[in-house]
């Protein structure tokens, strides 16, 4: 599975896209799982009010399942026009 | 429907009038154009817009779509950059088309409040101080709840 990352949740992790096996069956497992990994991810998940997802470049929140998935990307809220 | 993501400028006039061209059936055209702001205190050098390509295309077409069908218009286009922008240099751009204008210009409305918060964009101003995302503001998520 591919992960991204976009904006000051990219800067915090450190990097813009990597690629993951996991078990996870939900956006939040994986969350768990990545905050176990690091402190980086840790800091960059501690706030999930902060944070938006899109899986599979839909928005979504954060009980989507990760069945069949194969991108799930995490980012601040969004700030167009 | 035209959807435009981009790093280079657009030619807000030449846009404008091959949209309004091709719509006898249509008697209002409204535009809408975003342009980089100055901050007051702390003089900007550049907004830098990061953005999510695929989803980012792929949202605005749905935006877009939504318009089109809600308001009846008979087309809609929106052209929003990304990269390295500075003061005065415009953003984006939305404009649609209707039979009558308030049909034109909620729709403008409409897709600038939902690209706002559901368009994958990230801004950062850049000034003397240093750099900082733009916040998305509880007004911006608020103003989708008139729709």
């Amino acid at each position: 599975m591919d992960i991204v990352y976009f904006a000051w949740v990219r800067e915090r992790i450190g990097l813009p896209r990597e690629q993951l096996e996991t078990e996870a069956t939900t956006v939040a497992e994986l969350v768990a799982e990545l905050k176990a990994r690091e402190e980086r991810y840790e800091v960059a998940f501690s706030d999930l009010s902060a944070l938006r997802v899109a899986v599979d470049q839909k928005l979504t929140d954060f009980d989507a399942s990760l069945a069949g998935v194969r991108e799930v990307a995490f980012f601040p809220p969004m700030t167009g026009g | 429907m035209r959807i435009v993501v981009q790093d280079a400028p657009f030619d807000l006039g030449q846009e404008s009038a091959d949209f309004a061209s091709g719509h006898r059936d249509m008697g209002a055209i409204v535009t809408f154009t975003g342009i980089v702001r100055d901050l007051p205190d702390d003089p900007m050098e550049a907004m830098e817009i990061e953005h999510y390509p695929g989803m980012t295309e792929a949202a605005l077409a749905e935006i877009a779509q939504q318009a089109i069908d809600r308001f009846l218009l008979g087309d809609a286009l929106v052209i929003h950059r990304y990269g390295r922008l500075v003061p005065g240099e415009m953003i984006m751009m939305v404009a649609t088309a209707a039979r009558h204008r308030k049909d034109a210009f909620e729709a403008a409305e409409y897709l600038m409040d939902y690209l706002k918060s559901r368009a994958p964009f990230w801004k950062r101003e850049i000034t003397a101080k240093g750099s900082d995302w733009v916040a998305a503001k509880d007004a911006d998520e608020d103003a989708l709840k008139r729709w």
